[in-house]
């Protein structure tokens, strides 16, 4: 039933100068459509200008999909179906292997190298709440991004600062959660403020997102006034940095933005998120204006954050601006959201200058995969472990294509996340290799 | 050459260009392209394995082979490749071989323990989105340190399981005995290390196996063994770069990354072997909970399958541990060439008639997938409409307003959905609830709230559904 949809190319500098050499195929009767092709560049574009780039692109694109045609015309799958179709390899063929000279006596003395990596861009820093030294209440802020390699690369370079781990909370006690979530939070859930401390004081909370959904038109659709009142209370109830969060109307998202972002000074809230369907320009002002960031919010496409983030640029220094590339859960899409957000990182560092920020996560996303909390049968058991490890597994694998804020859910893998961010952080080598094959476990 | 620089047409070139079609392939054209997507094998061109051809078969082996070298273990219909992989990052072209998982097993451990331990590697699996996910290997260690223990463990191991063995012991005397009982199955041989290493290659040679080089945190030394064993006359190699419990989680991922880096994108020569990960070792620090030695072990299995380990073994066998594994290694070796979404349709389901239910979904290949398998297995006589949300979930596509109220009265006009039933009575997702009443108001249809997760769906229908709610 499946049917394969366009194939983006995913070119790159190095291609592209290969392809150069094929510039010679014949195809003088071919009408050309540029804009029907898709594709992105992730060399920073040094030297080539972008009308050969397209050229050259769209000669790939035609030779690729004319051998495709040809081989669905003359009898072959048209290409692959479905997901996970086997696929064939060449193994090493039966050729004569040259015999040695002379076997070895003693082991060949050999020095690995270092890889080197020299590249050009690195990540924007970005400031996330402020104390009162810096003109707000706050106990503490963080600044998050500034790599200039890929994460934790640490022979490459030190990890300029750790990624932050915030805690979810919501506004409306009706929010679908989880049994295994829940029980940690039932007693608080009529308490947007008194939750926001649980999580901070108990559970280890480097920050709080308070998701405002009962301002919802469909939920209770609560003016301005009662969410910035929310928002005050959770300020006053904790000391960590907040970032504020809508309920992805988008109208009804910047009134709220709005009346939060001018009655509250001082407190470098993170808002969550603009998108390209929101007003733009107005929710840039609201952050710019009172000194906020925002998390520019596009669904797992590389050339709409992109897009996202050149709007952005208008209005908003780019100091205060983190993009969200959208989380799936391990199990429901978790490899689309990690290439994505790998190949951000990448054309950030290799100098693309409108996706070098830092990236946030919905990790708590992590739990609409049933298998984190669906009852399964007594080998998959006890399910208050599989949702954890689900949320673990699904953040530590976006922490290594280069996330560097976490909203997240459940206590034991907001504990496990943070121990494994320090384990990456240090550089601690193991004085002794571990003696495991003769070990009795 | 990494596999991202070639193109079809340097490959045609080079081909014999006889179209002769004894590939399966109408013609060279076709076959160069199947070539460059590691779809097709070298070896199906007949006329390229002529003599007169060998220096183009040469030529297109090395420009085609993989910068790490694919290995094979076991025999016959179980052996398994690991290692083959041509690119660092798989947006970079695609992984191919998923990390083979093998279960440890000793020669001192309890009859009931070892049983229990095949039994787990022979008999688990989990169906995910049509697939059935399983395990692969059997580690048998030795921590008696006495050849004929080993010897009698390896022997046992090889009756209950058909699956490739890796055979552990770091004393000659000891592997020697096991690969006397086992050699016919071609076992992975762990380990050649900076003691042992010529003992170790004459066994792998004599026996025809392949070969673990092991240098725990010292990579100049697992370079030397490496091309040392190669010297020697061993061919299939793999390397074990050392994994450390998780308080080193900095000094793995840095093994890892500097061989596959090397290995890929320098094509250092030693290098371009599959790696050997151990994420078992988590089981050699004493916790207060075997609990914790699980979860420590799942995280640095985590790490090796998001960062290029081949091959790994693991201790513990519990499903909760076990689950996150497979399926994270199916999503990291998922070809992303391959189309994300589905077509947008109406599928039937069973025999509906026009009093059946009609259910609404994404065109997201997970959630289609999912959705479609939970209708199959519950038997539910109904229709399926399939909204192109543009590939994106039911949530991610309510919340990016890719499937609205909109897109959904098109959808039911376009595939004259009214045409099947008699009855105007959609059942949506629940993640779409928001959208239930512009759906109505738009469509003209009656629009009742489903499950939150498909899991549900039959028992909802089975609750709620009738064909005229209204009456």
């Amino acid at each position: 039933m499946a049917k394969p949809k366009d194939i983006e190319l995913l070119l790159n500098k190095d291609l592209l100068e290969k392809l150069a050499k094929f510039q010679a195929i014949e195809l003088e009767d071919v009408e050309i459509e540029l804009e029907e092709i898709e594709f992105s560049v992730g060399g920073g574009g040094g030297g080539i200008p972008s009308a050969l780039l397209a050229r050259m692109g769209f000669e790939f694109a035609l030779i690729r999909d004319s051998a495709n045609r040809i081989t669905s015309l003359l009898g072959g799958p048209a290409s692959p179906m479905g997901m996970g179709v086997p696929q064939m390899m060449p193994v090493a063929p039966g050729l004569a292997p040259v015999a040695p000279a002379a076997k070895p006596t003693e082991l060949i003395p050999e020095t690995m190298g270092v890889p080197v990596s020299e590249y050009p861009g690195s990540i924007v820093e970005v400031k996330l709440g402020a104390t009162k030294a810096e003109g707000g209440t706050r106990a503490m802020s963080y600044v998050i991004g500034g790599e200039k390699v890929l994460p934790f690369f640490n022979f490459q370079a030190e990890t300029p600062h750790k990624p932050v781990i915030a805690l979810d909370v919501f506004d409306w006690p009706k929010v679908p959660l989880s049994k295994a979530v829940k029980m940690h939070f039932r007693e608080y859930l009529e308490d947007t403020a008194e939750w926001a401390r649980v999580c901070v004081d108990k559970f280890g909370a480097e920050m709080i997102n308070v998701h405002l959904l009962t301002i919802d038109p469909l939920i209770e659709d609560a003016p301005p006034k009662e969410a910035l009142k929310k928002v005050e209370d959770v300020l006053e109830a904790v000391d960590v940095p907040l970032s504020i969060g809508g309920c992805g109307d988008p109208q009804k998202d910047y009134a709220v933005f709005k009346a939060i972002c001018e009655n509250i000074e001082g407190e470098r809230l993170l808002i969550n998120s603009v998108t390209l369907d929101m007003d733009i320009e107005g929710t840039a002002r609201l952050v710019n204006d009172n000194d906020n960031c925002v998390i520019a919010f596009t669904s797992m496409d590389v050339n709409k954050a992109r897009e996202l983030n050149r709007k952005l640029y208008d209005f908003v220094p780019k100091n205060q601006i983190l993009m969200d590339t959208t989380t799936a859960a391990l199990g429901y899409g978790l490899d689309y959201a990690f290439t994505v957000m790998e190949r951000c990182r990448l054309a950030g560092l290799k100098g693309d200058p409108e996706l070098n920020h830092p990236m946030s996560s919905g990790t708590t996303n992590a739990w609409a995969a049933r298998e984190a909390w669906m009852k399964m049968g007594p080998e998959f058991a006890p399910r208050e472990l599989r949702g954890p490890i689900w949320e673990t597994v699904t953040g530590m694998t976006l922490l290594l294509a280069g996330v560097d804020y976490f909203m997240m859910m459940h206590p034991a893998a907001v504990d496990a996340l943070k121990t494994i961010i320090n384990q990456f952080m240090s550089n601690d080598k193991p004085a002794e290799p571990t003696e495991w094959v003769s070990v009795r476990m | 050459m990494p596999a991202k620089e070639l193109s079809p047409i340097e490959i045609y070139q080079k081909l014999p260009r006889t179209n002769c079609g004894e590939c399966g392939e109408a013609n060279c054209m076709a076959f160069a392209a199947k070539l460059v997507n590691r779809e097709a094998l070298l070896d199906d061109c007949k006329p390229l394995m002529e003599p007169e051809n060998k220096e183009a078969y040469d030529d297109l082996w090395a420009l085609l082979k993989p910068a790490v070298k694919a290995v094979e273990v076991g025999v016959g219909e179980n052996a398994l490749t690991i290692g083959g992989e041509y690119v660092f990052h798989r947006h970079e072209f695609t992984y191919f071989h998923q990390p083979a998982i093998a279960v440890d097993v000793s020669d001192e451990m309890s009859e009931e323990e070892f049983d229990l331990r095949v039994k787990v590697l022979n008999d688990f699996s989990y169906e995910y989105i049509g697939m059935q996910l399983t395990l692969d290997m059997l580690s048998v260690r030795s921590t008696s340190g006495d050849p004929d223990t080993f010897a009698a463990a390896v022997k046992k191991a090889s009756e209950l399981t058909q699956k490739p063995l890796i055979l552990c012991a770091l004393n000659p005397d000891v592997m020697q005995k096991g690969l006397e009982v086992a050699a016919d199955r071609r076992p992975l041989i762990y380990a050649a290390t900076k003691d042992n290493w010529k003992e170790m290659a004459e066994l792998a040679i004599q026996y025809g196996c392949p070969l673990v080089a092991s240098s725990p945190q010292d990579l100049d030394t697992l370079k030397s063994i490496t091309h040392t064993l190669e010297a020697y006359g061993v061919e299939d190699i793999v390397m074990d770069p050392g994994t450390a419990p998780n308080d080193h989680m900095a000094a793995n991922l840095n093994n890892l990354v500097k061989l596959r880096w090397q290995s890929v994108n320098d094509e250092e020569e030693h290098l371009g072997y599959p790696i050997l990960g151990l994420p078992l070792v988590a089981w050699t620090v004493e916790e207060e909970d075997t609990i914790i030695n699980e979860w420590n072990e799942t995280v640095l299995a985590a790490l090796c399958i998001d960062r290029f380990v081949d091959a790994m073994i693991i201790h513990g066998i519990s499903g909760w541990a076990l689950l996150p594994q497979i399926i994270l290694r199916n999503n990291i070796y998922t070809d992303p060439r391959k189309p994300v979404s589905v077509e947008p349709e109406l599928i039937v389901f069973g025999e509906p008639d026009e009093l059946s239910p009609v259910m609404l979904t994404t065109n997201f290949a997970l959630t289609y997938y999912t959705v479609a398998s939970d209708i199959e297995s519950a038997k539910l006589n109904s229709y399926l409409l399939v909204v192109d949300s543009e590939g994106m979930s039911v949530e991610s596509a309510v919340a990016g307003r890719k499937m609205t109220a909109d897109t959904v009265a098109e959808a039911l006009a376009n595939f004259k959905v009214g045409d099947r039933v008699k009855h105007r009575h959609l059942v949506i997702p629940g993640r779409s609830a928001r959208l239930s009443g512009e759906i109505q108001e738009l469509s003209g249809w009656t629009v009742s709230v489903g499950p939150l997760d498909s899991s549900g769906i039959a028992k909802f229908l089975d609750e709620k559904w009738t064909p005229f709610p209204e009456d």
